[in-house]
C-alpha cells in the first residue's frame, strides 16, 4: 500500500549541524494497517511523515503509494490521498472561517462539482459526520473555528483529514497538546473513525501503552532508522517492560525521556 | 452640494481600488505593494485605449493589465520565493517604465475630447452630474457584489482559506500557490479598473498618480472596518467602498476649510493607517500601564 524504499534525508548537509534524520529507511504498509510509531524525541518520526506527506523532497530513495511513485510529487497533490494531523490544534484549521467552511474546503478534493462551496447536500453530510463526534458541534456549524477549544478544533481537524476518504492517514502526536481527558476522547474518536473507514493509518505517540493497545503493528524508531517492527503474536506478547528493555539493550542506554517512562 | 457629489463620485471610483486592496490585504493577508504600479498601469492602458475611441474596451484591458501585474507579483512570491513585500516593490518599480512606454514615453496623456464611459452614460441619462454618480455607484457596488459571490464559490473559499491558514489549504489538496496568484490577479484587476475609471473621470492619465495608492486604499478599508466592524466578506467589501467615500468626504471638507494644503493628503492617509494599525498595541500598552499602577498601589 505504502512502500518506502531506502529513504534518506539529511538536514543541513555539509555543515557542523548536519543531521541524518532518515537513514536508509525501508517500510512497507499493508492495506488497512494501523501502525503505531514510538521513539525518543528527534528519532525522525515526524520527518518520516513529512517525507511521505511531501513537506520536503527526500535526498534519496523512493516512496510508492498504491503503486504510484510519489517521490517527487508536490505536497498538495499528495494530500489528495493522504490525510495529516499534527500535534498543534491550530495548524489544521482556518481560524476565521466557520466549521462548515473548513469542512467544505477539506471536502473540495472529493466533492461533487458545485458552484457554491456551501450547499445543502454537503451541509447535511457535514452535520452527520459532526454528530458522530458527540461534541454537539453539529449545531454550531456557523461558529468560527477560532472560538472552539483545542480539543474541539483537533476533532474538527480529524474530520477534515478523513472526510475526503484518503488512502493513508498520518497522525503525529495529535493528542499531545490536549489535556488528558480530551486527549482520551480524541484518541477514542480516532480509533472509531479508523476502524470504521479502514483507512491505512500511522500514528506517532509518546504513550507506549496506547501504542501497544491500538492498531495491529508497532514500530520503534531511533536515529532515522526503524529499530523494531512488531505485529501479531510477537506484539501481543510484548509487554511494556519488555519493549523498554528492548530499547535500552539495543541502544545500550536508558530512556532519558521522562514522558515515555511515565506514560 | 458639489463638494459632496464630487467626493461621492471619487469615493465610489476609488472604492473599486479599495475592493482590490481588501482582497489582497484582508482576504489574502498579503502586503501587496504592486498596487501603486497597477493603478498607474490601469490609467495608462485606459488612456491609450480611450483615445482610440473604445472607452469600454479601455476598462476591460486595464483590468486585464492589472491582473497580469498581480500575477507577476504572485509568481515572484510563490515560484521564486521572493519576499511578498519585495515582490510587490519589484513589480511596481518595473511598471513605472512599462507605464511610460505604454503612454509613448510621455509622463501624462490627456483624453479630453474622447468618448468615455461617463460621456456614454450622460447620453443615456440626460441629467448631467447624476449620470457620473449613477455609473460610479453601479460599478463599485456591482463589483462588490460580484466579488462577494466569487468568494462563496469553491475557488473563492480556497482563496479565503489561503489568507487564513496556508498549511491547511495545502493539506486539503489545494494548490496554495495558485490561489495566491489568482487572488493577487483579482485584486490588481480591480486596482487597474479603478485607474482607468479615474483616468476617464479626470480626463487624463499621469504616470506618477499611482504613488501612495496602497496607503489610500488601506486607509479606506480601515475606515470602513472602523465604521461597520470586521465582519464577513460581503460586508467587508461593501465597507471598503463606504470607507473610501468617507475618506474622500473627510479630505474634501478638510481642504474646503483650509485645514491643510492639498499636498498634505498622503501624509494624512499615512497617519490614518498608522493610527488605525497601532490601535491594538497602544491599547495593550495602556492596559499594561494600568496593571502596573494597580500592582504598585496594592503593594503600598
Ligand atoms: N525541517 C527541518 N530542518 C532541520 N532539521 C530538522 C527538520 N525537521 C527535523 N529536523 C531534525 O531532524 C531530527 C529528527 O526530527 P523529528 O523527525 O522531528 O523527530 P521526532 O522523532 O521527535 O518527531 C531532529 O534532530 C530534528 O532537529
Ligand atoms: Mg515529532
Amino acid at each position: 500500500m505504502l512502500k518506502m524504499i531506502n529513504v534518506s534525508k539529511t538536514f543541513y548537509k555539509g555543515t557542523a549541524n548536519e543531521k541524518k534524520a532518515l537513514n536508509h529507511l525501508n517500510l512497507t504498509l499493508e492495506q488497512g494497517d494501523f501502525v503505531t510509531i514510538i521513539g525518543s524525541n528527534g528519532a525522525g518520526k515526524s520527518t518520516l511523515f513529512n517525507a511521505v506527506g511531501g513537506s520536503f523532497l527526500i535526498d534519496s530513495g523512493a516512496i510508492i503509494l498504491n503503486g504510484k511513485n510519489i517521490t517527487t510529487m508536490p505536497e498538495y497533490k499528495r494530500a489528495y490521498e493522504i490525510g495529516r494531523l499534527m500535534q498543534d490544534p491550530m495548524r489544521g484549521t482556518a481560524p476565521s472561517m466557520t466549521i462548515e467552511e473548513n469542512l467544505a474546503l477539506a471536502f473540495t478534493r472529493k466533492a461533487k462539482k458545485s458552484f457554491f462551496a456551501l450547499n445543502g447536500t454537503d451541509s447535511a453530510y457535514f452535520r452527520d459526520v459532526l454528530s458522530t463526534l458527540d461534541l454537539g458541534l453539529e449545531n454550531r456549524m456557523k461558529t468560527k473555528v477560532k472560538n472552539l477549544s483545542g480539543g474541539q478544533r483537533q476533532a474538527v481537524t480529524l474530520l477534515m483529514c478523513t472526510i475526503a476518504s484518503p488512502k493513508l492517514l498520518l497522525l503525529d502526536e495529535h493528542t499531545a497538546a490536549l489535556d488528558p481527558a480530551t486527549a482520551q476522547r480524541i484518541l477514542q474518536i480516532t480509533t472509531e473513525i479508523v476502524s470504521e473507514s479502514k483507512i491505512t493509518t500511522m500514528m506517532i505517540t509518546h504513550d507506549i501503552k496506547a501504542a501497544l493497545a491500538l492498531g495491529n503493528r508497532t514500530i520503534m524508531m531511533d536515529e532515522g532508522e526503524i529499530i523494531l517492527d512488531i505485529k501479531g503474536e510477537e506484539r501481543e506478547d510484548m509487554s511494556l517492560n519488555k519493549l523498554m528493555s528492548y530499547y535500552s539493550n539495543k541502544k545500550h542506554k536508558e530512556f532519558s525521556d521522562d514522558r515515555i517512562l511515565l506514560s | 452640494m458639489t463638494l459632496i457629489t464630487g467626493s461621492l463620485q471619487l469615493g465610489l471610483l476609488y472604492g473599486i481600488m479599495a475592493l482590490g486592496i481588501y482582497i489582497t490585504f484582508r482576504i489574502l493577508n498579503l502586503p501587496d505593494l504592486t498596487v501603486d504600479g497597477s493603478f498607474a498601469l490601469g490609467m495608462a492602458v485606459g488612456a491609450v485605449v480611450t483615445i482610440t475611441g473604445h472607452p469600454v474596451l479601455a476598462l476591460l484591458l486595464a483590468m486585464l493589465a492589472g491582473s497580469i501585474a498581480g500575477l507577476v507579483t504572485g509568481l515572484l512570491q510563490t515560484k521564486l520565493s521572493i519576499h511578498p513585500i519585495l515582490s510587490g516593490i519589484l513589480v511596481m518599480t518595473g511598471l513605472y517604465t512599462i507605464n511610460l512606454f505604454i503612454m509613448g514615453g510621455r509622463a501624462n496623456l490627456s483624453v479630453v475630447g474622447n468618448e468615455t464611459v461617463f460621456t456614454l452614460m450622460e447620453r443615456l441619462i440626460v441629467q448631467m452630474g447624476q449620470a457620473k454618480t449613477a455609473l460610479a455607484l453601479i460599478l463599485s457596488i456591482g463589483g462588490a457584489l460580484i466579488l462577494s459571490v466569487i468568494f462563496k464559490t469553491r475557488l473563492g473559499l480556497a482563496i479565503r482559506a489561503t489568507g487564513d491558514n496556508e498549511d491547511m489549504v495545502r493539506s486539503s489538496s489545494i494548490n496554495a500557490d495558485l490561489t495566491k496568484c489568482v487572488g493577487l490577479s483579482m485584486g490588481n484587476a480591480f486596482v487597474g479598473l479603478a485607474g482607468a475609471l479615474i483616468c476617464q473621470y479626470q480626463m487624463f492619465s499621469d504616470v506618477g498618480s499611482g504613488s501612495g495608492m496602497v496607503v489610500i486604499g488601506l486607509a479606506s478599508v480601515i475606515i470602513g472596518e472602523t465604521v461597520f466592524g470586521k465582519r464577513g466578506v460581503t460586508i467587508g467589501l461593501i465597507s471598503a467602498v463606504a470607507g473610501s467615500i468617507i475618506y474622500r468626504i473627510i479630505i474634501a471638507m478638510a481642504l474646503k476649510i483650509d485645514l491643510f494644503p492639498s499636498y498634505a493628503l498622503k501624509l494624512i492617509s499615512a497617519v490614518i493607517v498608522m493610527v488605525a494599525l497601532s490601535g491594538p498595541s497602544i491599547k495593550g500598552l495602556m492596559d499594561q500601564a494600568k496593571i502596573r499602577r494597580e500592582v504598585k498601589n496594592h503593594l503600598k
